[in-house]
């Protein structure tokens, strides 16, 4: 307490301080990082974890219920489904899935959308005009519907869930880096490197892309949480992952029938899905905060 | 001066104009200009907001928005035709033989990169030279243009610096390649009064010990007076009167440039007391065309012939200007006038 009264200027410090001090200093990215860190681990130790293998059917132990249930039993922490099979392994191997879907069509969707965006918002005029129309024109299609209609089309798997959604989700990317772009391009700093010899290339790479760096974060977060949700959704309505695959969306969906005497089925992967979404979104907030560059400015 | 002349000009522009496209027609934002910049040479271009001074200095390093267009009979830089060079040519120039410091050193600087990597990424780009070599020669200049203890600087990013630090680290800058040529528009503007002074003390200090040619864009005549060798009065796009800053002070010609120094308070030239010259009238639209003289409506010398063709006048071989009236033999009268 003495020490703070003594030095009130020490509390003015993490705003300019390293990026890893600013970090700890943020409670949503810490609590971003436990939760999205916890569902990372889980998935990536989800064979030593579980208790039992996520395909096993055992039709005499059909809808157990999770342990804090008075009927439930140690050998299933979290209950059994349908089928038999264990929950609680089910529920580890779905974060495989879910962060697997998460990470794969942000990248995708990131890399199509931030390329449109940068280079119609950096070189405008007749590009500009292209590249808005295609954004444009991907605007007007109803994401869930035309993935729907694919997926319907081609059939449902993993490979093909992650194309269609990172081929369709990227207009967020492109409209959100291309007014960024268009923000940054016409400040001094960009014509200045300009006037020191940089290539159009390098301009964008070097000078304008780490300025436009945070609103990338929010939206890549934004957009992995909400491809997480939508696999679910697909999932859900049977034209995403197949059984037995074990996705959260399709346990959800298995579970529909049962929600009213076994109401765990749907609470479970419903309230991992929650949390992972949750954290993601907590995660992109804070190390947009971290990362700002005008927060040094 | 006379030296300095005899050789070929660092920059030669001829004929140069710059024209905008607006929805409400074509804007001329200069028109015709021609200059030369020599070796160790400092010219200012000096005017009012918008009258293409600017302009002209993106002109020059090929850094006009996509709307405007660039038009020049002769845009030679050390032998090089500006005009003609291809992108990858004058990237290998800007930067390298030719630099410019801008007007606001707060958003100059790429906030995201430290003042050590910006510094070290211009010369090894020009000069690929290795990143030890870059380093020191960013030490070296941050301490010539004098920044206090230079090597921690250089790991600090621009936030972390005042605005005449950052000038300064602008100029370190445009210097890293040792140019030949530094368009410097409005480097001192945003700055309060004492950094001004400095920093206009620095440029003069540094071009003179490198022998750079310095053009300097500036509306202050104030600047114009303590730095400049040759002066190119702009109005409404076009160089209505050239001389050296001696000869412009003492018999100013154009009534644009008698306008502007009687709006100047000069002391033992205006007495105490007595009120500023204003010029009436604003700076006419720069859309569509000017035939004839384009100060003519707000000069009180104004008569039919101002809207003609107009004559270039030369009271001596350093001194041109572009009037119906003849003000040579009246320009020391003038001034005793003003």
């Amino acid at each position: 307490m003495s020490d703070a009264v003594i030095l009130p200027v020490e509390t003015v410090v993490p705003r300019t301080g390293s990026a890893t001090a600013r970090m700890v200093a943020s409670p949503s990215v810490v609590g971003g990082f436990i939760l999205v860190g916890a569902v990372v681990a889980i998935a990536l130790l989800a064979p030593l974890l579980a208790p039992h293998d996520p395909y096993a059917q055992d039709l005499t132990r059909r809808l157990v219920p999770p342990i804090w249930h008075e009927k439930g039993i140690w050998s299933n922490p979290l209950g059994t489904d349908n089928l038999g099979r264990d929950y609680l392994s089910r529920l580890l191997y779905g974060a495989r899935i879910s962060l697997l879907i998460g990470l794969a069509v942000m990248l995708i969707s990131g890399l199509i959308g931030t390329t449109l965006g940068l280079v119609a918002g950096y070189f405008g005029g007749r590009t500009d005009l292209v590249i808005s129309f295609i954004i444009t024109a991907r605007l007007a299609m109803p994401v869930v519907l035309v993935a729907l209609a694919v997926v319907a089309v081609i059939g449902g798997s993993l490979p093909v869930v992650i194309l269609t959604l990172g081929l369709l989700k990227w207009d967020r990317f492109a409209v959100v880096m291309r007014s960024a772009t268009q923000q940054v391009r016409s400040l001094d700093y960009v014509t200045a490197a300009e006037a020191a010899g940089a290539s159009r290339l390098r301009v964008l790479l070097g000078e304008i892309l780490p300025n436009v760096f945070p609103h990338l974060i929010v939206v890549a977060t934004v957009e992995a949480g909400s491809a997480i949700l939508l696999e679910a959704a697909l999932s859900f309505l049977g034209l995403g992952v197949q059984p037995p695959l074990p996705s959260w969306g399709l346990m959800i969906a298995e579970a529909k029938n049962f929600m009213f005497f076994s109401f765990w089925l749907i609470a479970i992967p419903g309230t991992a899905l929650a949390l992972l979404v949750l954290g993601i979104n907590l995660l992109g907030d804070g190390l947009r905060d971290v990362f700002a560059p005008e927060g040094r400015a | 001066m006379a030296v300095a002349q005899a050789q070929p000009p660092v920059l030669a522009v001829e004929g140069l104009s710059v024209t905008i496209r607006t929805p409400a027609g074509p804007l001329h934002a200069v028109r015709d200009a021609s200059f030369d910049v020599h070796r160790g040479e400092t010219v200012c271009l000096v005017g009012e907001s918008g009258c293409g001074k600017s302009m002209t200095s993106l002109a020059i390093m090929d850094l006009l928005p996509p709307t405007a267009k660039r038009q020049a009979r002769r845009l030679a830089f050390a032998g090089t035709d500006l005009a003609r060079a291809s992108r990858a040519e004058v990237n290998a120039l800007r930067g390298n033989r030719m630099a410019m410091i801008f007007q606001e050193p707060m958003t100059a600087l790429n906030p995201a990169w430290t003042i050590g990597e910006q510094l070290i990424e211009v010369y090894r780009r020009h000069k690929r030279s290795s990143h030890s070599e870059a380093r020191d020669r960013a030490i070296d200049l941050l301490a010539k243009v004098g920044i206090a203890s230079p090597a921690e600087r250089l790991g600090q990013y621009p936030h972390q610096l005042s605005g005449g630090l950052r000038q300064r680290v602008m100029i370190a800058m445009a210097l890293m390649c040792g140019p030949d040529l530094i368009i410097a528009d409005e480097p001192t503007t945003a700055l309060d009064v004492t950094i001004q002074a400095q920093i206009l003390r620095l440029l003069k200090s540094l071009q003179r010990e490198f022998g750079i040619a310095l053009l300097l864009i500036t509306h202050d005549l104030g600047v114009v007076a303590r730095i400049a060798d040759r002066v190119h009065v702009m109005y409404a796009g076009a160089i209505v009167e050239s001389a050296t800053t001696k000869e412009l002070f003492a018999h100013p010609c154009h009534p644009y440039t008698r306008g502007l120094l009687s709006c100047l308070p000069r002391s033992g030239v205006i007495e105490s007391g007595t009120r500023l010259g204003t010029i009436p009238g604003v700076v006419p639209s720069l859309i569509g065309g000017i035939e004839g003289c384009a100060f003519r409506s707000r000069c009180q010398h104004a008569r039919a012939g101002c809207a003609e063709a107009l004559p270039v006048r030369f009271p001596s071989t350093t001194h041109r200007y572009v009037c119906v009236e003849d003000f040579s033999a009246t320009a020391k009268l003038g001034e005793a006038m003003a």
